[in-house]
């Protein structure tokens, strides 16, 4: 107690003391003012949310290059190595028959095109795949307390996590998508619409999936087993899906998969949209697929987040 | 110290809690809990870990919902108004919440941001809470290059960014060394004085609760063991406490010391009398006296007023702690720990 009292003398011996004095009545009057209007929307805070994160990622070069290099490498393991189109090539068969056959496994005569689209997916998996990490390490470290303690909408939160790994993919797609240009990725079917038809899809796309990873989440302060969940769900949605190899060539069960797997819808968008090939659906059912795989999960997102961010 | 009485009357509750529970599992971390907090108090929360302080906290500020009772803060309830409470309380929680990667100010301004408080305001007000804290040369610095003492002055600032009427600190001084803490209890009393703001604060540190405090709750168990000030805390142990050694074992004498006018009481332990008395320093030779008359031989004597320690071990009582307590919330602390050391 004595400590305390002779601490708060200070100010007094300070030869600034007059400043000092003045500066405490103004405090004193600032207090007694009406706080500013608050804005009541329930949006607000929503892009402050983003941004923290996003700029987390802006801000560290070393985390946006290393997360474009996984993509790289396999666009160049897959996509130029292990090159199926290079099966058929040496068959002997004829160059007419050779592009026949081509179409008609990958719906396009160049693989590496054909494999560059699925990039744009696993792209898109991976990066949404962390969002709920991010959640984890909030509960863990006390941030989302922080954030539980505010008038923010719960709702906020979540769109926070899941609108910053949707900013991610589309960023990570675009360089992507410039790599496998440069990489020789056919670009005779490119548009303009199409190539915004793209980044739409890689949109819904993320939305769907950041939803999903990041309601796992909401409840976990255990990074350990977000990690399983990740890799649990991940390899599934990439191999069950169109990304890598044509649906053709898979067990009819495992095509069925394929068929409810959202990842080959955005796949099989792409695809029409850039590189002009045969797609298994009309453009407007992949699209409508996505719109409802983005909508109904971020919607159960939010819902969720009322019931599990709170105890 | 002395409750100054400043602006508003301190008659109206700023916080009403009605019986108040929270039960996790088997574990009852707050029972049938209630109280009320004067507006311009600092009240006190005041009990070892894991006696529900931070579970009391936690279901006032909203982040917990209790499994039965009620509360007011603020005039608003704390399940109806959820929102209405968080805008108008401050919270600083025991662990360093700040993000690491941002600057100082930026977390303040994102602090405001999830407040939907306008960046024409919450710019200029950032600036002065970071002066108030002492911390505007560090302002553009990120996070993870301060100092405990830093980051603790940072989440006082975020706190208080919505001008909040009342103030919710749980441990505001964990892991502090003296100077920091010296500082905190500076801004806790100048929060008070100046800002006239009620602030409900917890602590297991007894001189940060008699020096801050105009009230306080002893928790226990989830229950609230007493209430009062610190002065009446003090004074309900009944004066002063005198222990005498004495090198017999046997016989027991405690009837027989009993019986001196001035004592209150007495316990013992093994060789040693735990003895309440008044006037002390009259009743020591007294004591001393019996005892030889007894043909027994005293090693030692010793004679303490009453402190604020005296009164809380009377009533949580002796024993060591070793409750199971909740993992992740001793992960926080241990980060909390480790952070305000470097």
């Amino acid at each position: 107690m004595d400590k305390t009292e002779s601490k708060k003398e200070i100010p007094l011996e300070d030869p600034t003391v007059q400043e000092k004095q003045t500066e405490v009545s103004e405090e004193k009057d600032r207090t007694l003012r009406t706080p500013p209007k608050l804005n009541r929307s329930p949006l607000h805070g929503l892009w402050a949310l983003t941004n923290r994160d996003l700029r987390k990622w802006y801000t560290n070069p070393v985390q946006l290059i290393v997360s474009l290099i996984q993509p790289i490498v396999w666009l160049a393991l897959f996509g130029k190595a292990l090159n199926f189109g290079s099966f058929i090539s040496g068959s002997g068969a004829s160059p007419a028959q050779q592009n026949a056959i081509l179409q008609s496994f990958f719906g396009t005569t160049s693989y590496f095109s054909f494999l560059a689209c699925g990039m744009l997916a696993f792209i898109v998996l991976f990066t949404s795949a962390f969002s709920g990490m991010s959640v984890v390490f909030d509960r863990r470290f006390g941030f989302l307390n922080k954030a539980l303690s505010t008038p923010v909408a719960r709702g906020s939160i979540v769109m926070g996590k899941i609108l910053q790994s949707v900013g991610r993919s589309l960023v990570q797609a675009a360089i992507i998508l410039v790599i496998a240009v440069l990489l020789g990725m056919d670009t005779t079917h490119f548009t303009v619409p199409g190539i915004a038809g793209t980044f739409v899809v890689v949109f819904l796309m993320g939305m769907g999936l950041s939803a999903l990873f990041t309601m796992l989440a909401l409840r976990s302060a255990d990074w350990q087993t977000q990690m399983a969940i990740i890799n649990l769900i991940n390899l599934p949605l990439l191999f069950a899906s169109n990304a890598l190899f044509p649906t053709k060539i898979m067990p009819t069960w495992l095509q069925d998969v394929v068929k409810v797997n959202p990842v080959s819808y955005a796949n099989d968008a792409t695809r029409q949209l850039l590189i002009g090939a045969t797609g298994m659906n009309n453009l407007l059912v992949d699209f409508a697929v996505l719109i409802g795989f983005a909508a109904i999960l971020s919607a159960v997102g939010i819902v969720l987040s009322w019931k599990l961010l709170s105890k | 110290m002395s409750a100054t009485q400043v602006g508003t009357p301190l008659s109206s509750a700023i916080v009403k809690v009605e019986k108040l529970s929270k039960t996790f599992g088997n574990l009852k971390a707050v029972d049938n809990v209630s109280f009320e907090i004067k507006e311009g108090e600092i009240f006190g929360l005041l009990g070892p870990n894991g006696a529900g302080k931070t579970t009391t906290i936690n279901m006032l500020t909203t982040l917990l919902k209790p499994t039965s009772g009620d509360a007011k803060v603020c005039g608003f309830n704390i399940l109806k108004q959820a929102n209405e409470v968080r805008r108008n309380v401050g919270v600083v929680p025991q662990e360093y919440t700040a993000d690491e990667d941002m600057t100082g100010k930026n977390n303040i301004l994102l602090c405001a941001d999830l407040y939907g408080i306008p960046r024409s305001d919450s710019k200029p007000h950032a600036e002065e809470l970071l002066k108030l804290v002492e911390l505007q040369d560090a302002a553009n610095k990120k996070v993870s290059t301060y100092s405990g003492g830093m980051r603790r002055r940072l989440e006082l600032a975020c706190g208080l960014i919505n001008y909040p009427r009342l103030l919710f600190l749980d441990e505001p001084t964990l892991g502090l060394d003296v100077q920091t803490r010296t500082a905190v209890w500076k801004y806790i009393k100048t929060l008070k004085e100046e800002y006239r703001m009620t602030l409900l604060m917890t602590t297991h540190y007894l001189e940060e609760a008699d020096s801050l405090c105009d009230r306080i709750a002893i928790i226990d168990h989830g229950h609230i063991i007493k209430i009062g000030s610190p002065e009446e805390l003090k004074e309900s142990v009944g004066g002063d406490v005198i222990v005498v050694v004495i090198k017999e074992l046997e016989p027991d004498i405690s009837s027989d010391i009993a019986q001196i006018k001035l004592v209150k009481d007495v316990k013992k332990n093994n060789n040693t009398y735990r003895i309440k008395t008044e006037l002390g320093e009259e009743a020591s030779p007294q004591i001393t006296d019996l005892i030889r008359s007894k043909g027994l031989h005293v090693t030692k004597v010793s004679l303490t007023k009453p402190t604020l320690d005296e009164a809380y071990l009377e009533f949580t009582g002796r024993n060591l702690r070793e409750e199971e307590v909740d993992k992740l919330q001793m992960f926080r602390q241990r980060v909390t720990m480790r952070r305000a050391r470097s």
